[in-house]
């Protein structure tokens, strides 16, 4: 396993013009092209920005501008919920390669996490500008949680979607209770409602178990709130995300084998 | 040195029957995740091949469809791993089994072509430095640039078959590419192949084309059933493997035959219903049965039953008759067909001038064909007795079949014997 691990470095090349075709194909033949990274999440920020200024105002103190905040969860969580949706498919979308080519199977679910994170980045050129503009984001040393942050996604994001690319080959059901799932833990994480009022600190527990919810408090408190209290429990997920990652290629390695005739 | 060996490799396929329906929900529910995973069916694929491919050589593998040839190629490839036994291949190998398999639509040729070099284990530098050379060999410098979901599809395997020769492999693995593309492109693979060969590196090419193995091969196996069934000496092999193919032909054949004689029988022996139209080919047997024949076989040179015959091959059809009461009025006849119900050749007892004068009890005749000249394909035979005014007594249509098998790639239906001359100006390489 550690032998086969140690290919997915080496594999890096691969993986790189992986995800460079896949951005690059994403946007081929449309107009705004590459554009569309940008406009997508700028489009989103202000759908937000209407209905919970017009249609639903949200007034709350110390939570101004809503849409932004919002943004501040909704964007990583965009990353979180695209990656695995497009690694549960991978395999049997990238079938062909697997039958016919002698090609690392696992390229195959990182390559959709990595591409994801390079929309989210690239997003970020949209709500950082924001920030600043409303002086929501301070210039201080605790934006250096921010790459740790991205980091832990990184390896948590990953590690599902290995287990989740080798199961969906021997069960696809599972690409269509992902959807549902996604939507649901979308609700059950504190993103678009903040985890500081009351009515979600009576069920403080049971938000503590959604570990989406300790990325999406770092974010809003790195990019949003200012002070980073919550790098315990953010570390804590980080040794966790290690640990699923491992577990989820070890049992990606064990069903490698199936992959081939079960695509 | 041997570059790829394989030594009692079996390949165990699982068949998850009524998986179908299976779903994970129920799966769970019933705590039979474990179960599911479990083969319900097994379909040995390859059972305890081994052969060895020495470094340098070309190795054909050839067999029926489904005989386990593309199995073995993966395992080759290492895209599967065998259930049992061990599979070796030394240096880099590039499998030529779906070209540009890996291509995106969406992107172009040139982007294509790096990822596709990546992906078969060439580093960015080593495509850059080979790209001119894989572009022009694909003869497709002036569409590179367009996405390649604008190919035709010769346009895309040339690219694949371009990127996956130029990753210069040590072994290379061709799984009956050169179907596709057209002759100038079938030739350039053959000389690249021949190059390659030159080079000292190593073939294994699955194919259908005995001609090619023959041509390129020092070696091949041929598989049945995913048994080996023999290899070494290509000509030997193909040999061995195109004589159990005309078994099978003769086992359908005979079978054939047997059943349209069969129902032809059981019909009622009316009295001289013959059809409208006589030139029509339609099967049927018809008469008035006061003389029967009561069977016909087609005999080869040794005195055989036989349903396939090679062009030139002697054949004698063998008719044994009955006569209920004897007469002096009787004409024996054949007619053949081809199989598009063209008249090949027909002849009787009658127009050859022979006469009758008396058939009794029962009797053989036989029609012997020194030299069978016919071209490749399948043919029909009509076996008649009826008067000389043409009063059928027993007549079978077209209720005989053979084969008849050709090397050689002539059209028509006769093949006359030949010969071609050429003055001194006009030469051919020798063969």
């Amino acid at each position: 396993m550690f032998a086969n691990l140690r290919n997915l470095i080496r594999y890096r090349g691969l993986i790189q013009s992986l995800v460079a075709r896949e951005l690059k194909a994403r946007y081929r033949g449309s107009v705004l092209g590459f554009f569309w990274s940008f406009v997508n999440p700028l489009l989103v920020l202000l759908v937000y920005s209407f209905v919970f200024t017009f249609v639903m105002p949200n007034k709350s103190e110390g939570l101004q501008p809503y849409a932004l905040f919002m943004f501040c969860g909704i964007l990583p969580w965009t990353w979180f919920s695209a990656s695995l949706s497009e690694a549960a498919g991978s395999l049997i979308s990238g079938g062909n390669l697997i039958k016919k080519v002698l090609f690392p199977a696992e390229v195959l679910p990182m390559v959709a996490v990595l591409a994801n994170m390079v929309n989210f980045l690239l997003g970020l050129l949209i709500l950082i500008p924001g920030l600043i503009y409303y002086h929501r984001l301070q210039m201080t040393p605790a934006l250096l949680w921010f790459p740790v942050t991205v980091l832990v996604q990184l390896v948590f994001s990953a590690g599902l979607a290995l287990v989740l690319a080798s199961l969906t080959v021997h069960f696809r059901d599972i690409r269509d209770l992902l959807a549902n799932i996604l939507m649901l833990w979308f609700f059950a994480t504190p993103i678009i409602y903040s985890w500081r009022q009351e009515n979600v600190q009576r069920f403080k527990t049971l938000f503590d178990l959604n570990p989406f919810t300790h990325l999406a408090i770092a974010y809003q408190e790195i990019l949003f709130f200012g002070p980073v209290g919550h790098w315990k429990w953010l570390l804590a997920l980080g040794a966790g995300s290690v640990l699923l990652f491992l577990a989820g290629y070890w049992l990606f390695d064990r069903l490698r084998d199936s992959f081939a005739e079960a695509v | 040195m041997n570059a790829i060996e394989l030594m009692n490799v079996s390949k165990v396929y699982r068949r998850y029957s009524g998986r179908h329906f299976a779903t994970l929900k129920s799966a769970l529910l019933q705590r039979s995740v474990l179960r599911d995973l479990q083969p319900s069916e097994t379909f040995p694929a390859l059972t305890d091949v081994s052969f060895r491919v020495p470094k340098g050589s070309a190795f054909g593998v050839i067999g029926r469809n489904g005989s386990g040839k593309s199995t073995a190629l993966k395992l080759v490839a290492g895209i599967t791993k065998p259930t049992s036994g061990a599979v070796r291949v030394e240096g880099r190998v590039s499998a030529l089994i779906e070209l540009g398999a890996g291509f995106h639509p969406e992107i172009s040729g040139r982007e294509n072509v790096f990822i596709n070099g990546i992906m078969l284990g060439l580093s960015k530098r080593e495509v850059q430095d080979r790209f001119d050379e894989i572009v022009d060999f694909a003869e497709l410098r002036e569409f590179i640039d367009a996405p390649v979901k604008t190919y035709s599809s010769g346009m895309y395997v040339r690219l694949g078959f371009a990127v996956a020769i130029h990753v210069k492999p040590d072994v290379l693995l061709v799984d009956e590419v050169l179907a596709v593309g057209d002759e100038g492109f079938t030739h350039k693979c053959l000389d690249k192949f021949s190059e390659f060969r030159r080079r000292g590196k190593t073939i294994l090419l699955v194919t259908h084309s005995l001609q090619l193995v023959e041509t390129l091969c020092d070696e091949a196996v041929w598989l049945d059933g995913g048994r080996v069934q023999t290899n070494g000496d290509p000509k030997r092999v193909t040999g061995a493997y195109l004589t159990a193919v005309e078994q099978g032909e003769q086992t359908l054949m005979a079978e054939t035959t047997a059943k349209a004689v069969e129902a032809e029988a059981k019909a009622v022996p009316a009295a001289a219903d013959e059809p409208a139209d006589m030139f029509k080919s339609t099967e049927g047997r018809w008469g008035s049965r006061e003389v029967e024949i009561s069977e016909v076989a087609l005999l080869d040179r040794k005195g055989e039953a036989s349903f396939v015959f090679h062009s030139g091959d002697p054949m004698t059809v063998r008719i044994k008759v009955r006569a209920h009461h004897p007469t002096d009025d009787f004409v024996f006849g054949i007619g053949l067909f081809n199989a598009d119900g063209v008249c090949c050749y027909g002849t009787n007892t009658y127009v050859e001038e022979m006469k009758p004068e008396r058939l009794s009890g029962d009797g053989e005749a036989r029609f012997a064909v020194d030299s069978l000249d016919l071209v490749e394909g399948t043919y029909k035979l009509d076996v008649a007795v009826h008067k000389k005014d043409g009063f059928p007594y027993d007549y079978h249509r077209l209720l005989y079949t053979f084969r008849v098998k050709s090397r050689q790639r002539d059209v028509g239906i006769y093949r006359p014997h030949h010969r071609w001359t050429f003055s001194s100006g006009i030469q051919f390489k020798a063969s």
